[in-house]
């Protein structure tokens, strides 16, 4: 059970909080079901330890690191064809040496290997799929024990041996089988891109086996462990953290509504409601047991977002525009414009546009953003801001500017600022730059954060989340 | 504890006893409720809508031939609603009999009027009080305010229920409870911890067919394969909406009921609005799989 507190200390350093009950929870259950099964043991483990439905991929990561298939050696010999007779040699090998990426698969050629992959997957054969895998990793990766390179790496060069992508066109053919319904194509292809996306998930854990067994658990999960969705910095995202963003995004705006919502319907009660009172009084023979209450009306406010799309902050920009406008309904009106030098209005764009890609699309294609040279401007922007709208800004509107202040040292123009100050409710500052970054080299966030009424570092989904839900 | 009380005795019998009563369940569905009788925790059920986290408490109340004790939680349900309430017209009306009639000592009328004659249960503390075994269905708590959220916990970790004038009401049974949330809210770490928890998703195209073969009794093969496949392509679409089990059930049934035995261009086309319930859904999905249109 050692295992499972270690396991546990590491899901902790991944940001899942484990509480002691839940340590307990996962322990109980592993007494009342056992281990001898991995799949109920890893459902049992996550049904105790993991609350959250985004956290299930750092879990399933950390799951493989401690308790991955160690059992399985390389599967470098001949046996690649008899899928029974591997099964059982698994586990008599279980033992066995473990470096990665030594001993055979040089008896199989490419093209052999390139024909057992096309079959595996043509029959969604698991166990030959997992063969097939095995060779391919000694085959192309190119591993070397105690070699600091990621996992990514080696994936990277045996993906790219495979030719996946033409494999992939060959299998939807194949599928398709001459049937040309008309939308057996689409299935065809749907189907073969499942297919070697299992295929990719299988190398990916053959290569982390192999890793593990050259550098030992720990070290491999702390390699791999990954920032929780709500916990990626948004400026420095990759590509694949990028898609988890925008899975999050509308849930997270779904969340917000509804706690907007609900907290102005329960902001203040409403009068006493005299009429319906007495009504129900007359139930009970005039005695006035419940009073009842008229229900509140209360103003929604009005949102006015200006965003900072120059490249360095331009995805933060896209992300906090989505999710204000994922909220259009909580607010009694959302205006937003975007600037670099020059400032233009997008509002319509979101309006319009059928989703929200499409308007994304046409604000970096349309918006006339551009003054002189394409280099933010805050000051300009503002200027312009304040002199071709002047009626955007009244006493019951939130502005919301989102930027690093990063103003080439340009004239910060923060008259405009406070101008606006007293014209709006409020007037927030969000800065996707970590804390300890403003005000150095040309940031000038302290000049302006005089005239806001707030400045917040949001670089994480949960900070934006954090402020939204704030917001009255 | 005598293992003769569990209703399942491994998570296979889980599996299995839930497919006796049609539900098809998964792994980690099956090991979520078999785990959530033997530690005695509640389990809590998130996913998209229509993927069957409410059929999984009915089912598996069905399949233990428990009864099953529904909360619908909405916002402003508060422990009057929830828990219990004193039936106050009715003590009203016993103190106005008082007043006509002969004097009674304030001490005695007190007694009289907070017994159970004027106990009003609801569904939390029915289900404590249940003499039999049953199933609570605590259905999308993700709708109550955080506070009344509270009111949950004693219930969810002790299984028992305190009224001020009565005492505390130990559960006779331990029941089986389960949550559900659409998630609109992050629900409070209390609540969280005391329960397991639970992510239905849409299921992979094996379990769908199997489910699909399960409901829609009489349905060809290949008209279930062309379907799991047609439903699995269009959630893969950046949908408004995605089809959930629900209508793919509904779709399957449609297509049995006119006697379509394989989906072309035209019923495709003309059955679409059963599956998506946007236009903007339909138009792209038509777009996207029959690119001839």
């Amino acid at each position: 059970m050692d295992l499972l507190t270690d396991f546990i200390g590491e899901l902790r350093k991944a940001g899942i909080s484990v509480s002691l009950t839940e340590s307990l929870d996962a322990h109980n259950a592993l007494v009342a079901q056992g281990i001898s099964d991995r799949e109920y043991f890893r459902e049992s483990l996550a049904t105790t330890l993991v609350k959250n439905s985004s956290h299930r991929v750092a879990f399933d990561t950390a799951f493989d690191v401690y308790f991955g298939l160690r059992s399985v050696d390389g599967m470098n010999d001949e046996q690649n064809e008899g899928s029974k007779g591997v099964e059982g040699a698994r586990g008599v090998k279980s033992q066995g040496k473990g470096k990665g990426g030594g001993g055979g698969g040089e008896g199989v050629d490419p093209e052999e290997l390139a024909e057992m992959l096309f079959n595996s997957l043509l029959t969604n054969d698991n166990l030959m799929m997992r063969n097939v895998a095995g060779l391919a990793v000694t085959l192309y990766a190119g591993m070397e024990p105690g070699r600091p390179v990621g996992g990514t790496y080696y994936l990277y060069r045996t993906l790219r041996n495979l030719g996946l992508e033409s494999l992939q066109i060959r299998l939807k053919e194949k599928l398709k089988d001459n049937d040309e319904t008309p939308f057996n194509d689409r299935l065809a292809n749907d189907e073969a891109k499942v297919r070697l996306e299992k295929f990719k998930n299988v190398i990916e854990e053959e290569i982390r086996r192999r890793l593990i067994e050259d550098r030992g658990t720990v070290a491999m999960a702390r390699t791999l462990r990954k920032p929780l969705p709500e916990d990626i910095d948004v400026m420095h995202a990759s590509r694949e953290e990028m898609v988890l963003l925008k899975l999050a995004i509308r849930p997270l705006a779904r969340k917000l509504a509804s706690r907007l919502a609900e907290k102005r319907r329960h902001k203040k009660k409403g009068t006493l409601d005299f009429r319906k009172t007495i009504r129900e009084s007359l139930a009970l023979g005039g005695v006035p047991a419940e009073p009842r209450f008229k229900k509140p009306r209360q103003a929604k406010p009005d949102i006015v977002v200006l965003a900072d799309i120059s490249g360095s902050v331009a995805s933060f920009a896209r992300f906090t525009l989505q999710l204000v406008h994922a909220l259009a309904g909580q607010f009694s009106k959302v205006r937003s414009f975007v600037f670099i030098d020059g400032i233009d209005e997008v509002t319509e764009y979101f309006e319009k546009a059928s989703d929200v890609t499409e308007a994304l699309y046409k604000i970096n294609t349309e918006a006339k953003v551009m003054w002189l040279d394409g280099h933010s401007d805050y000051g300009h922007a503002f200027m312009e801001f304040y002199n071709r709208w002047p009626g955007a800004v009244n006493s019951r509107t939130s502005l919301l500017i989102l930027g690093d202040a990063r103003n080439n040292y340009h004239a910060s123009q923060d008259w405009v600022l406070e101008a606006l100050k007293k014209k709006a409710k409020h007037v927030f500052w969000l800065n996707p730059e970590p804390t300890s970054y403003w005000s150095s080299g040309d940031s000038i966030i302290d000049e302006y954060a005089k005239h806001v009424d707030g400045v917040f570092e949001v670089r994480t989904l949960r900070q934006l989340e954090t402020f939204v839900s704030r917001l009255d | 504890m005598n293992e003769m009380e569990f209703s399942f005795t491994s998570i296979e019998d889980v599996s299995v006893k839930l497919e006796s009563v049609s539900y098809l369940s998964s792994s980690q569905i099956s090991t979520a409720v078999f785990l959530s009788e033997q530690l005695k925790k509640p389990v809590l059920i998130e996913g998209p809508a229509g993927t069957g986290k409410t059929e999984l408490a009915k089912s598996v109340a069905l399949a233990t031939g428990r009864r099953l004790i529904r909360l619908q939680c909405y916002e402003g349900l508060d422990e009057a609603k929830a828990l219990y309430e004193w039936d106050y017209r009715k003590q009203l009306l016993r103190i106005q009999m008082e007043k006509v009639g002969n004097e009674m000592s304030w001490k005695e009328l007190e007694e009289n009027i907070f017994g159970e004659e004027f106990l009003l249960t609801r569904p939390l503390l029915e289900a404590i009080r249940s003499r039999e075994p049953v199933v609570l269905l605590i259905d999308e708590v993700d709708r109550v305010e955080i506070e009344t959220e509270a009111l949950l916990l004693e219930i969810l970790s002790d299984y028992q229920v305190s009224v001020p004038e009565l005492g505390t009401i130990q559960a006779m049974n331990i029941p089986l409870v389960f949550l559900t949330s659409n998630n609109t809210r992050e629900l409070s770490e209390a609540l969280k911890r005391r329960c397991l928890f639970l992510h239905i998703d849409y299921p992979d195209i094996d379990r769908e067919r199997k489910i699909v073969e399960k409901r829609v009794p009489g349905i060809k093969d290949e008209l279930i394969d062309q379907i799991v496949r047609l439903v699995r392509s269009i959630r893969e679409l950046d949908l408004k909406k995605r089809p959930s089990v629900s209508e793919t059930l509904d779709w399957a049934r449609t297509l049995l009921i006119l006697g379509i035995e394989i989906v072309d261009k035209d019923s495709a086309v003309d059955t679409l609005p059963i599956l998506l319930k946007y236009q903007s859904d339909i138009d792209k999905a038509s777009k996207e799989l029959l690119k001839e249109l």
